[in-house]
């Protein structure tokens, strides 16, 4: 799953920690998240995009979809 | 740069740490009393199994972090750890087991699976960390 979090985090001049802190998750779980690693579940989709003030869709993008 | 850790872990390393010195001081007070002082009759079961004790403590630690820790990818990193543990300490045991039958390797006390455990758990660890 491809997602923004990186582009979005800069736009706020946000460091991995200071985005893991309002998160309540660590640097690693951001950095997992942000590279592709991980992807994170639903409530913890749900914090980022709330956080961003966004729809999830407008952070992650499901790369399986044929659309 | 380091995130504040988290407090499951914490409590987690406080537990494994107080288990470890639990295992070293009953380890030497069961090697001395079964020298000095053998226990007699059935006694010597469970004061025989005593060693074990923080070795399990140190298991359900384990268990405990996994359900305490509200970090998900942290925790999906943990189970993953156990599960590199878990698969490198059963196939080293089933081919020694194996080694041991036919070829007559040396015997080894049923309790080296924890040890073998904790070998592949903790170069599970070193790789999770340099993978970081």
């Amino acid at each position: 799953m491809k997602n923004r979090l990186k582009v979005l985090r800069a736009e706020r001049g946000w460091s991995q920690i200071d985005l893991a802190e309002r998160l309540g998750v660590s640097r690693q779980s951001v950095n997992a998240i942000e590279t592709g690693k991980y992807d994170p579940s639903l409530p913890l989709a749900f914090r980022i995009a709330r956080l961003f003030e966004a729809p999830i869709e407008a952070i992650f993008t499901d790369e399986t979809e044929s659309h | 740069m380091f995130t504040p850790r988290s407090p499951a872990l914490t409590r987690y390393q406080w537990r494994v740490g107080l288990a470890s010195i639990a295992y070293v001081a009953i380890i030497f007070a069961v090697g001395w009393l079964f020298r000095h002082h053998p226990p007699a009759g059935v006694l010597r079961y469970p004061v025989a199994a005593l060693p074990a004790l923080p070795i399990i403590a140190v298991f359900a630690a384990l268990g405990r972090y996994l359900v305490d820790e509200g970090d998900e990818y942290q925790r999906m990193m943990m189970v993953r750890q156990v599960l590199w543990g878990t698969g490198g300490a059963m196939a080293l045991c089933t081919i020694w087991g194996f080694v041991e039958t036919y070829a007559a390797l040396p015997h080894l006390p049923l309790y080296f699976a924890a040890v073998i455990w904790f070998g592949c758990f903790g170069i599970a660890g070193c790789a999770r960390w340099i993978d970081r």
